[in-house]
């Protein structure tokens, strides 16, 4: 996916504290959210990037408790996006 | 043009014994090899479409079965599917496999299968064994959009049309459901264990079954003539003609042996010494019944459910339970039906088709299956309740609760029944008032409070199975530790013999359902410990009963004395052992 104007791209870093990890159930969650915007939306962790809208690209990223995920937002909603991230990765724990 | 092949033997874990000569049935496993071809660029357009139609099918599918597993289980098991729904929707395959068949003019077969590998790829490089599993679901997601692709179902047995040995990778309900029995000559699989639903369909059909052959369905093709030896666990494809005949002799001397026993059909099963036992037969699906009286059995000890909810659009409704039991009821009169209330969950639930439902729960075999599920979904217990109280009017029927774990549950179980019942008196629907309650004895709990729930319960069966895997802690299809899995460990035996004298104690009968009440080798403990009852696979049913009719109460009392003094199952083996030579 080609990032237009990475000038404007948004970062904002996250930890994993769900204890099984970001597993199939969370992390179709976080695809459903993020299935509402049109921003484009990538997610980092160490050197793999992949598109935080695909559930495959997700998982394969094996983000396991305590995991560091960078979340990289463009689009006209990006600012949103970030926002309901962080209510996402916040309220994780509870999501078991 | 096969007998010019060379043989080849494969050794496996004999299921079911008999020997079968024919030629083989192939059940496919879906595999996402597919061929790669160029699409000309006029066809682009299409091809793309046509690969759009096979996603919407395929996601039509699933919310068809996410609806069905809704009415079933219930919200928290619909919201699994939607993993699998993503996966569809997932750009990895929504927007990838597009760009790669109009860029790269393939077929849409290959560009799929291409997006599937490369995320399984990724998956599979996974260190931690949950992301590593989760490809399953990929593949799954990628096999079904390939079937619509394809534009035909999978070959199934239903295409079964005349008599073969059936090779497959594996057999569950779902592949045999509709299978034309008189077709199966045998089977051969490449997993599988000695208490699979292979070996436990092929015993109640009376025909071979080898399992836990590892890849023979790789090496077998459609039509190439096999040997299937469920004596030893022995598998030949394509062998030469004089080992046929070697084993067409075999097969002769064994059905006479066979025939033998049918004398024994209308023969009770009683001691040398007059101690009489129930011998019953265990029933799965309504393709099992035309064996219970026609090997001798005395009823059914256990007809399990689960069938009933088993490939089909909806869950059952009362009608559909009742004429089932009905028909099973009545065709084994003048003798009873011990119908057990449905038990789905643990492996079961993977066997209805739902794979990904198993892992809601992290430990499904401890988790919501039996009495749980069905106390829990009330309106799903009491259509099958009163369903089994009407068709008691027709025919001697009983019922038991699955997995219970202790008193307070069987109350429940008792009370909703009782509920039931007050319903049919005002709805002026005639039952029998009089019909026995039981429960399964297979939570160590249960085994262990026995003396409590027998003064409630009006008689109880042993489902050895679970008992033993729950009370050894031991999974009895994981490898490493299958070995663990002794029924006749000193714990087990000890359960058992308490279970029997609290149920004696109370004035009540008991028996045992499980696996270990066909072991012929263990047939005397079990007439030693004075059960009253052993149900068995239709087709064991003349073995259980010739062994019985050759050994002396006394004896096997005393045996039974012995062993459960035994603090090693090694010594119990070797008592067993001496007392076979005696």
């Amino acid at each position: 996916m080609d990032f237009f104007g990475s000038d404007f791209v948004i970062e904002q870093t996250f930890t994993v504290l769900n204890k099984m990890g970001l597993h199939a159930r969370p992390a179709a969650m976080l695809v459903r959210i993020l299935q509402k915007f049109e921003s484009h939306v990538r997610i980092r962790k160490d050197d793999q990037e992949v598109d935080a809208k695909s559930i495959m690209g997700i998982l394969t990223l094996t983000a396991e408790f305590g995991s560091k995920l960078t979340v990289l937002a463009d689009g006209a909603d990006e600012h949103q996006v970030i926002e309901s991230l962080t209510d996402f990765f916040n309220t994780q724990v509870h999501e078991e | 043009m096969n007998t010019e092949l060379d043989p080849k033997v494969f050794k496996g874990i004999s299921a079911s014994p008999g020997i079968a000569i024919g030629r083989a049935f192939v059940l496919e496993d879906m595999d996402l090899a597919v061929g790669r071809w160029q699409v000309p660029p006029e066809a682009v357009k299409a091809e793309v479409s046509r690969f759009r139609q096979a996603v919407a099918d395929t996601r039509k599918e699933m919310l068809t079965t996410q609806q069905k597993i809704l009415k079933l289980l219930g919200k928290t098991h619909a919201r699994l599917i939607e993993a699998y729904i993503l996966i569809l929707e997932d750009p990895l395959i929504a927007k990838d496999v597009v760009k790669n068949i109009s860029q790269n003019r393939v077929n849409a077969e290959y560009a799929l299968s291409e997006a599937i590998a490369g995320a399984v790829k990724a998956l599979e490089s996974a260190t931690d064994e949950y992301f590593r599993e989760r490809r399953h679901d990929v593949l799954d997601v990628g096999r079904k959009i390939l079937l619509h692709l394809l534009g035909h179902e999978p070959q199934s047995l239903d295409d079964l049309k005349e008599p073969s040995v059936i090779v497959a990778r594996n057999l569950t309900p779902s592949d045999t459901i509709h299978m034309q029995t008189k077709f199966a000559e045998g089977f051969a699989t490449d997993i599988g264990g000695r208490t699979s639903h292979t070996a436990i369909l092929a015993n109640s059909m009376g025909i071979p079954a080898v399992v836990g052959l590892h890849d023979i369905s790789r090496h077998v093709r459609p039509g190439d003539m096999l040997i299937v030896d469920g004596h030893t666990g022995t598998v030949v494809i394509n062998p030469s003609p004089d080992l046929v005949d070697n084993y067409r002799r075999e097969r002769d001397i064994r059905l006479a042996e066979k025939r033998d026993l049918e004398g024994l059909r209308d023969q009770p099963a009683q001691s040398t010494d007059g101690r009489r036992l129930t011998l019953a037969a265990n029933i799965d699906s309504p393709t099992e019944m035309k064996g219970v009286l026609s090997n001798g059995a005395e009823g059914v000890g256990l007809l399990r459910t689960e069938f009933l909810y088993l490939n089909r659009a909806a869950l059952p409704t009362e009608e559909d339970h009742l004429q089932f039991y009905t028909r099973v009821a009545q065709s084994v009169l003048p003798y009873p039906v011990i119908i057990r209330t449905v038990d789905i969950g643990g492996d079961k639930l993977v066997d209805l088709g739902f794979a990904h439902l198993s892992k809601s729960e992290p430990n499904p075999f401890l988790g919501l299956r039996g009495i749980r599920l069905s106390l829990k979904h009330h309106e799903l217990f009491r259509t099958q309740l009163r369903a089994i109280l009407r068709a008691s009017a027709v025919g001697k029927v009983k019922v038991m609760f699955p997995m219970v774990s202790g008193l307070e549950e069987f109350r429940a179980g008792r009370k909703i029944l009782a509920e039931c019942m007050e319903e049919l008196r005002r709805e002026n629907k005639p039952f029998d008032e009089k019909m026995e309650v039981g429960l399964m004895i297979e939570v160590p709990s249960a085994a262990l409070v026995v003396d409590h729930l027998a003064q409630e319960a009006d008689f109880m069966s042993v489902g050895t199975n679970d008992l033993i895997q729950y009370t050894l802690a031991v999974d009895r299809v994981n490898d490493e530790v299958a070995h663990l899995y002794e029924p006749l460990h000193p714990a087990i035996l000890r359960l058992l013999s308490q279970t029997v004298k609290a149920a004696h104690a109370a004035g009540k009968w008991v028996g045992m359902c499980g696996e270990m009440a066909s072991d012929l080798d263990v047939t005397p403990i079990l007439l030693g410990l004075e059960f009253d009852e052993l149900s068995v696979s239709a087709g064991l049913v003349p073995k259980v009963k010739k062994m019985i009719r050759d050994l002396s109460f006394t004896d096997c009392q005393a045996l039974a004395q012995e062993v459960l003094k035994d603090p090693t199952r090694d010594n119990v083996q070797r008592l067993l052992r001496q007392f076979q030579k005696r």
